[in-house]
């Protein structure tokens, strides 16, 4: 079976050859640094998707390599609005600059009791393992490289939430810039994250939460209706209004 | 100069580093990954805390329950500490936002207790445990928790220093003054002066390569750097093997599915053993029918399919993905594997390094002596919170009155020249094919059921490994993101390690908690201690550097 993945160094997609067989991603790379190509570089930790180091893309798809199945003739990339370091290894320091950003983190806890169901508001958004696939198929980042982005928004949506936030109006002003209202709810994060999450539906309930807040959209004044046109590539500026 | 040098950003280094800065220290956590990805994700099953939430428990029962599986190598009073600081540690996990399941206590909507909020934690019980007292978040426990600590370390403007490689303390006169580190990025080597440091690196149960529940780069790198610097390990013997790791990717099956309720079963179907035993009677009775040539499996189907998703969804998916099974339907394939290091770096009661002042350890990667010969489940989440804090707090009193003079560059020069040779060397044989004979060397040999005929095998072949490497080094000569040289350090601290483990193995001739010994099956007074390991400073000279 044969893969391609693209090399920094030459800036082409290589070829490599594996045994025939079902094999994580993850697997197969390392099978090719131990035993063919020691210079290919990727990132790896927990082999049990769990830890949010090995994402990469496949065939234009954002995957976790140690939890998808090579096929062949799979091409396998790094992950896009990230500095390449080198082959499918990137940098992904901007991701606590924007959580910094967008402080969400508790703010000022309150004592509340929570029950179960409580504990359900926000299960799925505490699963994000940090993983940046949904940065690499927001869309908004090749336009706007400051947007705040889906699971730093998904985490202010889940301490926004928590009852024991005392304090979630900060949270939620800190948001505002380059925040929920940059979003084009276009969803390719929802559908990209190996962890099930949401972040398109935790945007839009910050939106309303934001607006009860007495925030309002600032690039509803620019557009002649509500929703913007997505078909052909983007129906507005994501910066407007600032 | 900085005050406080913590080297690892996992649960253990993360406390410290929160409680450091709490202090009044400055702080900086420098890691060789991202702090969320460390091997503290990994947690699945739960944190120890007798919060009594799901019928009695007290603190003397959990000392109590950690000491019995301990099999008379804790220390009591350390033993005591953690236990008591456990409570206190899970509300400091709540004020912090951490998302613990929950039971619902309709009562407490309207309390007024300021620890009201504790009283909702679900609690789930863990094997060798009296009582239902392990702390979750679903099978997600170590994840959470650390995010959190991650999301308050920004909170708290903790800086952060990521990719870089810890290579050596700087020990002049036995304190610590800082460490040496490869940039991984640039491939530059630095140096970071401090006057306390604190080692959270984690364990080196990944010595067992390919027969393991750790991540990548579970190497002993912080206990490697100690020997080489002078310092102590001790209790290197006691390794723990998980009883229940996916038989052919190892990936763990986390104890819950045990407490919840699940079962043994060989291929007869029959049942063999109590689950919930604690970890080293388990792990050996499955080695046992797997010797005898049965497969073994682990049942959760009668649990059923909803509350197999709520209680374990990232095992259903593990299985799923890994083995082609579906819990709720079919059995799961099942062996025992390295799961967690039990010694480590020799520390005080202040959680002081042994040998080097002003170095303190926490986590796993640190012998406290609280878990002695097996440690409970749920007690490594609940060590790395409560000792990572202390250790912060003591790192910090120690960086008051320590020195502001910075060490000279004697070890960074050292550290250059040796990256520098290992780049010019030429490498005539490849070391992932070591990592590998390494691991399964340790699993057959140093494994669940030990001999000393075949410890001695194991010594002698990695004696023989130790000089084939001075033929490895490394096919990628690319100075920058060079994960090659990343993997051949870490397999380097891992051979350094490896006759640690071995010898002390030797010596130890009785059985106790995860260590047995064929020929000597029964507890012996004698051994009733811990071995503890120091390099000679006069035979240094003459050993590796890195
Ligand atoms: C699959 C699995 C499940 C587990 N489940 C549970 C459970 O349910 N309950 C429980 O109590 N325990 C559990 N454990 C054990 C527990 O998770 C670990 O013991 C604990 O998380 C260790 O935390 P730590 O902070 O000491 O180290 P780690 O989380 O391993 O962090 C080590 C840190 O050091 C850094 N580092 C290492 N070497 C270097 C170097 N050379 N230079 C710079 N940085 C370095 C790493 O990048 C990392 O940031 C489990 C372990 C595993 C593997
Ligand atoms: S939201 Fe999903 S895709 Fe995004 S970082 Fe978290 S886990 Fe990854
Ligand atoms: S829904 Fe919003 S955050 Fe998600 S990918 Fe689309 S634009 Fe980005
Ligand atoms: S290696 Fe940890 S998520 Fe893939």
């Amino acid at each position: 079976m044969n893969i391609k993945i693209l090399r920094s160094e030459t800036n082409t997609h290589q070829s490599y050859t594996l045994p025939a067989g079902e094999i994580p991603l993850l697997s197969a790379l390392v099978y090719i640094k131990e035993t063919q190509d020691a210079t290919l570089t990727f990132s790896a930790g927990c082999r049990a998707s769990v830890c949010g180091t090995c994402a990469v893309r496949v065939n234009g798809r954002e995957e976790l390599a140690c939890s998808y199945k090579v096929k062949p003739g799979d091409i396998i990339e790094p992950l896009q609005y990230h500095p390449v370091l080198r082959d499918l290894k990137v940098d992904k320091s901007k991701a606590q600059e924007t959580l910094r950003r967008g402080t969400t983190w508790l703010q000022q806890f309150q004592e509340s009791p929570l029950s179960h169901e409580d504990e359900k508001r926000t299960e799925k958004q505490t699963d994000c393992i940090l993983c940046d696939s949904c940065y690499s198929a927001c869309p908004v980042f090749a336009v706007n490289p400051d947007f705040l982005g889906p699971f730093a928004l998904t985490r202010a949506y889940r301490y926004t939430e928590d009852k024991r936030e005392g304090n979630a109006k900060t949270i939620i002003d800190n948001i505002q810039n380059n925040g929920v209202w940059d979003c084009t709810l276009c969803g390719e994060c929802t559908a990209v994250c190996p962890k099930n999450i949401d972040p398109k539906m935790d945007i839009t309930m910050l939106r309303s939460t934001s607006l009860q807040y007495g925030h309002s959209d600032p690039s509803f004044a620019a557009q002649s209706f509500g929703t913007p046109d997505f078909g052909g590539g983007f129906g507005f500026d994501p910066n407007a209004g600032f | 100069m900085i005050d406080v040098l913590i080297i690892g950003s996992g649960g253990a280094g993360l406390s410290a580093a929160l409680a450091a800065k709490e202090a009044g220290a400055s702080v900086l956590v420098v890691g060789k990954m991202y702090p969320t990805n460390s091997q503290t994700s990994m947690a699945q099953g739960g944190m120890n805390a007798s919060l009594g939430n799901m019928g009695e428990d007290h603190i003397s029962l959990h000392v109590q329950d950690t000491v019995k599986s301990a099999k008379g190598l804790c220390d009591e009073d350390m033993v005591r500490h953690m236990c008591a600081d456990a409570p206190k540690t899970i509300a400091w996990l709540e004020k912090l936002g951490v998302p613990f399941s929950r039971i619902n206590k309709e009562a407490l909507q309207n309390d007024r207790d300021p620890n009201a909020s504790l009283k909702t934690i679900a609690q789930r019980q863990l094997g060798g445990a009296s009582a239902k007292r392990a702390c979750y978040a679903q099978d997600y426990t170590g994840l959470k928790i650390l995010h959190t600590l991650y999301d308050t370390c920004l909170k708290e403007g903790i800086n952060f220093l990521d990719e870089h490689f810890l290579l050596n303390l700087i020990v002049p006169e036995d304190t610590v003054k800082g460490a040496t580190f490869l940039d991984i990025r640039t491939g530059e080597v630095k140096q970071i002066d401090a006057k306390s440091v604190i080692l959270a690196t984690g364990g080196y149960a990944g010595i067992y390569h390919g027969f393991t529940t750790n991540m990548y780069g579970a190497s002993g790198d912080g206990a490697a750097a100690v020997l080489r610097a002078g310092g102590a390990v001790s209790d290197m013997e006691f390794i723990q093997f998980h009883p229940t790791a996916l038989k052919h990717s190892c990936i763990l099956v986390s104890e819950s599915a045990r407490g919840e309720g699940g079962y043994l079963l060989n291929e007869a179907g029959d049942r063999f053993i109590d689950e919930l035993k604690p970890r080293d009677e388990v792990a050996r009775a499955i080695f046992s029918q797997i010797q005898a040539g049965q497969h073994v499996y682990l049942d959760v189907r009668h649990l059923g399919e909803e509350k197999l998703t709520e209680l374990l969804p990232q095992e259903v998916e593990l299985c799923k993905l890994h083995e082609h099974v579906d819990p709720a339907h079919e059995l799961i394939p099942i062996k025992p594997v390295a799961h967690y290091s039990m010694g480590g770096i020799d520390v005080d009661y202040a959680l002081e390094v042994n040998g080097i002042k002003g170095c303190f350890a926490a986590g796993e990667c640190s012998n406290a002596k609280v878990h002695g010969a097996n440690r409970l489940g749920g007690n490594s989440l609940l060590e790395i919170t409560a000792f990572g804090r202390f250790a912060g707090e003591n790192a910090y009193k120690h960086s008051i009155y320590a020195s502001s003079k910075p060490a000279d560059e004697t070890q960074l020069q050292k550290d250059r020249r040796e990256i520098a040779s290992i780049f010019s060397k030429k490498s005539s044989i490849s070391f992932y094919s070591y990592r590998e004979k390494l691991g399964s060397l340790f699993y057959k040999k140093v494994g669940i059921i030990r001999e000393n005929s075949r410890l001695q095998e194991a010594l002698e072949e990695v004696i023989s490994m130790q000089i084939a490497q001075k033929e490895m080094g490394i096919t990628d000569k690319n100075k920058t993101n060079n994960q090659n040289l990343i993997e051949f350090l870490e397999f380097q601290n891992t051979l350094l390690l490896a006759p640690a483990i071995i010898s002390a193995a030797i010596a130890r001739d009785e059985s106790r908690g995860a260590h047995y010994k064929v020929g000597f099956e029964e507890e012996d007074e004698d051994f009733k201690k811990h071995i503890v390991l120091q390099w000679k400073r006069d035979n240094q000279e003459g050993e590796s550097t890195l």
